[in-house]
């Protein structure tokens, strides 16, 4: 340690001047500091210490936090799909029950519930960490008849709080349940992991969003809760004074791109059928109407839900809680001829003047790969095979073009990945290649496969967003944009939070030409002789659109004729008008038959209610001046 | 190392208070965690740490605190280096990145910058004394290295700690004698800051600031702290509700109360004359530092026990003056007392190098 030694230490001498009189100022303030702090105890403990003597003996203060309501939900133009109601919840405070067992039980008998369920809240609620001090949900919303009971033997329940607090509401109950989404209690995961946030705003018993958009904009729809204190009796009664209170600030409200007339009127007319229906401003993503059948009360969740409820609905071999239009994946049948030709030409794989023969079905190998047509369409060209839905054509193209050309032409309209809708879970479907099935199955592509995926069977699977996402990029002219529901946030006041606007996700890979020509054959479909859209017609608006048929097993008889569960599923893809495109829609009729009969009427109704309410629109002002 | 006449200068008061503050700490840790879940813990943990504290404490008493001028500045980057990496990879409670998760102990780098930064300080003044006090240029260094930690500590963001390193250095600086002046200059600037520091506040810290200008304002949050505290502390009265029986505590009314608010478990369980009993302890604590620093004929040793004795003084101060609803609530530890590792590791190595300087006062 000799180094330490090395260097002179630096003398200094403590009667240098002016140094012995900085310790003494020092020596000064802090005992005059150390003074005050003795005088604040004094004043805290002995002038004013019986009234805080008192104030702890009784143990008397009691914060009591008042819920923010959640935000609305709204349409596109303002019309409300969620709010909030007034419902009555009880909360309980454990240090003022007193004696637990009899208090719960007395509560039990109220509530038609068992004491040990309510005995297992509180244990949650203390292994959780709330202080006993503080008031916790025991069960929101409960009825008129459960309150009476309570106010009326408030004297025997000690500790408990009846508060009137915002309720979640779905005016039109069912309507766009599955865009809307519900909300469920807060389990102890996501409270803790929220815990660490930098507010922890969440509390047992509280209600958060979890499916949908009210999940998905959950921490914009929360507000912030105020709170009160208040003053308890030693029976642990409240009493009627109020100390201090902050108000709670409310969530943001959530303005859709829904448009709560046409999204009804869809909603009337796929009564009883099952699948999806999306309707999609081509030119921007905003998705006008979106639905998923069956469907499911988002209300019943807001109250406390039964179990048996909730084990009905989650059991459901329908499943009504699944979201059809983003997590249902179907072959998308003919529907995929569209993004085969693009393909043909771009990649010269055939001119589209040139014909092919269609005599009902196509050899390969040992193997007969029909038509749907019996008989066949005989020599058509590109044109006439997709305004025909030829299987034959495609069956050849498909060939030529191989399996990975198909597959790199499907990823450039978007299939194989979630679009990236705003809503959670959205299922990526799936575009099959050589490479894909020998990973995963280890078997070798079979030429045949080929010919099922170039009519979309095989192992092609798709999400009615993706395929809606994709027409309406041909549509457009070649932009596949971002699908949307949200379209902005605003608060209270109606001040804009947060836009959403719209946003180019991905260029086609096909020409303008190519685009023109696929456009004029999918008006062709609808329009011209033999289309197989001709149900799609509508007088004074020029339609375009695709049918298509999801086989869900293989077979040779008609629909009509096998279990309803086996029955093929119809597609029906179309925009309107042709030149400038201003709505799209998809419809999916799960086992519904063929696409032309079962989908494409629904299409075509959802397209006219647009133009009507359009025209609505356009003519309110005049209606308004009659009246 | 230690020879004999060592060993007769030997600080024995300043031990001796330090160990009563020290039982009297214990004591009460047991009865503010007494009505915790997992309970033992905290106060076992506490234990432990003292024990590290103390033995570090008697080890830094055999070398020569000199040793500490040569290592002053390595040790001040290093802490420096830990605050960085606080924010880098620190762990996150409530709200705030304070702590550095090694090997099972966390480690709080703002209580260790405190003790480095007076470290520097002390070998910064020694090395370029000015007889006649300090202008502003020439403060631009020690400006520096207060202004570096003191910023990666807003980010944390720990204000509490923030301001606590600014007073400790003005305090040493007014032992370093700056000119009256650049003290003016200084303070003037100072008020013009205030105004543009509001904005760098985070949400919080300006709610905590608001509720503590009016307490009422945010019953649920830290304006309820304060309400609480001071039913606690009021209602010790004179003699106190004694061990264990201080309702406030039991109850957990008292927020933080084994840490940051364990003054007012005190003042709750032993009244104003326990509180009394601590408050001059504490006094004579730091009063004894200064005196050392007063004695001392080394220009390092009486700066750094002048920082030292600033560290234990504005702790103090400012959190009493915190529990009592002086100031607003700021996490800033009781030494000593308040629960924590780090805290009170850093402070005994602090009662150490005070130890050390004066049992070394008469070797000059």
């Amino acid at each position: 340690m000799a180094w330490l030694r090395q260097r002179d230490l630096v003398p200094h001498d403590p009667e240098e001047k002016g140094f012995r009189l900085r310790f003494r100022v020092a020596f000064g303030i802090i005992t005059a500091i150390f003074a005050l702090l003795v005088f604040r105890l004094w004043y805290l403990q002995l002038f004013q210490g019986a009234k805080f003597r008192q104030f702890s003996q009784e143990n008397h203060l009691r914060t009591i936090s008042i819920p923010a309501p959640r935000g609305m939900i709204l349409d596109r133009k303002g019309r409300i799909l969620a709010d909030n109601r007034p419902s009555f919840d009880l909360y309980i405070i454990p240090e003022d029950i007193g004696d637990q067992k009899e208090v719960l039980g007395r509560l039990g008998k109220i509530l038609k519930a068992s004491p040990q369920e309510l005995e297992n809240r509180l244990k949650d609620a203390e292994a959780k960490g709330i202080p006993r001090f503080k008031q916790f949900k025991l069960r929101g919303g409960i009825s008129w008849e459960e309150l009476a009971k309570i106010e009326a033997n408030l004297m025997d329940l000690p500790g408990i709080i009846v508060q009137v607090g915002p309720q979640r509401y779905y005016p039109h109950s069912n309507l766009a349940s599955h865009l809307i989404g519900y909300l469920a209690e807060i389990d102890k995961e996501e409270l803790r992991a929220l815990g660490k946030s930098r507010f922890r705003r969440y509390q047992l018993g509280d209600l958060i969003g979890r499916y949908g958009v009210e999940e998905k904009t959950e921490t914009y729809l929360r507000g912030e809760d105020g709170g009160k204190t208040v003053q308890v009796d030693a029976l642990g009664r409240t009493l009627p004074v109020v100390l201090n209170e902050i108000e709670s600030t409310p969530g943001k409200n959530i303005v859709l791109t829904i448009d709560l007339d046409l999204q009804a009127y869809t909603e009337r007319i796929f009564a009883g059928k099952l699948g999806s229906v999306i309707a999609m401003d081509p030119q921007n993503g905003e998705v006008l109407a979106m639905l998923s059948n069956p469907s499911f009360n988002p209300g019943l969740f807001a109250r406390d839900v039964s179990k048996q409820e909730w084990e009905r609905l989650r059991n459901d071999p329908l499943d009504p809680l699944e979201n059809k239009s983003i997590r249902g994946q179907y072959p998308p049948g003919s529907t995929y001829k569209l993004i085969v030709a693009a393909a043909a030409v771009e990649e010269e794989a055939i001119a589209p003047k040139s014909k092919l023969i269609c005599k009902g079905s196509y050899r390969l190998g040992r193997r007969s790969y029909g038509c749907w047509r019996w008989g066949g369409h005989g020599a058509v060209n590109l044109y006439q095979a997709l305004v025909q839905s030829c299987d034959v054509y495609f069956y050849q193209v498909g060939r030529r073009l191989g399996i990975d050309t198909l597959a790199e032409y499907a990823w450039g309209f978007g299939l194989g990945e979630p679009t990236g809708i705003d809503l959670s879970n959205e299922k990526a479907g799936l575009v099959p290649t050589s490479t894909w099935k020998l990973e995963t199955t280890g078997e070798e592509w079979l030429a045949g496969e080929t010919l099922s995926a170039a009519i979309g069977q095989s192992f092609n699977l798709v999400t009615p967003i993706q395929l809606l996402n994709a027409y309406c990029a041909v549509a457009n002219g070649g932009k596949l944009m971002l699908p949307r529901v949200v379209q902005k946030i605003e608060t209270v006041e109606g001040e804009v939070v947060k836009d959403f606007p719209s946003r180019e996700i991905g260029a086609l890979p096909a020409s303008p030409e190519t685009l023109d020509f696929l456009k004029k054959a999918l008006a062709g479909v609808v329009s011209a002789p033999r289309g197989t859209g001709w149900a799609a017609r509508i007088g004074g608006v020029s339609v375009a659109g695709k049918t298509g048929t999801a086989q869900v097993i293989s077979q040779k008889v008609k629909s009509e004729e096998i279990p309803f569960e086996l029955r093929d599923h119809a597609w029906f893809v179309a925009f309107s008008p042709v030149e400038e495109p201003e709505i799209a829609v998809v419809v999916l009729v799960e086992h519904g038959g063929h696409g032309g009969k079962a989908a494409a009427p629904i299409a075509r109704k959802v397209i006219q209610k647009y133009f009507e309410i359009k025209a609505e629109k356009d003519a309110g002002p005049k209606i308004s001046a009659k009246l | 190392m230690l020879d004999r006449r060592l060993a007769q200068n030997f600080d024995w008061p300043l031990l001796g208070i330090t160990l009563v503050i020290i039982l009297i700490g214990l004591l009460n840790l047991y009865s503010a965690s007494a009505s915790f879940r997992g309970a033992p813990t905290i106060f076992l943990k506490q234990c432990y740490w003292l024990l590290i504290g103390l033995s570090l404490m008697l080890i830094i008493c055999m070398f020569d605190y000199r040793i500490f001028e040569r290592l002053a500045y390595a040790i001040y980057i290093i802490s420096v280096l830990l605050l960085i990496l606080v924010l880098v990879m620190g762990e996150i409670r409530q709200g705030a990145q304070r702590w550095l998760e090694i090997g099972g102990f966390s480690l709080q780098p703002s209580e260790l910058v405190k003790l480095s930064l007076v470290l520097a300080l002390a070998k910064y003044f020694q090395d370029n004394w000015l007889p006649d006090g300090f202008r502003l240029r020439e403060l631009i260094f020690p400006f520096l290295l207060m202004g570096i930690p003191a910023f990666l500590i807003i980010l944390q963001p720990d204000l509490g700690s923030a301001v606590l390193l600014l007073f400790i250095a003005f305090s040493l600086l007014l032992f370093a004698r700056i000119k009256l002046r650049s003290l003016a200059n200084l303070a003037g600037s100072g008020l013009m800051v205030l105004p543009v520091f509001w904005f760098f506040l985070k949400d919080y810290q300006r709610r905590r600031l608001l509720s503590f200008l009016d307490p009422d304002r945010d019953p649920l949050g830290s304006g309820y702290h304060l309400i609480q505290s001071k039913i606690a502390v009021g209602s010790g009265e004179f003699l106190g509700k004694r061990f264990l029986q201080g309702t406030q505590t039991q109850l957990h009314f008292l927020p933080e109360q084994h840490t940051d608010f364990v003054f007012s478990v005190w003042a709750e369980e032993w009244g104003f004359l326990g509180s009394v009993i601590v408050l001059s302890l504490y006094l004579f604590l730091i009063l004894w530092g200064l005196s050392i620093a007063s004695r001392s004929k080394d220009r390092f040793g009486a700066i750094l026990a002048v920082g030292i004795s600033a560290i234990l003084f504005c702790h103090v101060a400012v959190n009493i003056g915190m529990v009592v609803g002086f100031l607003p609530v700021v996490g800033v530890t009781l030494p000593l007392m308040s629960y924590g590792g780090s805290s009170l590791i850093i402070t005994l190595i602090g009662v150490g190098l005070l130890l050390n300087i004066s049992m070394r006062r008469y070797m000059f």
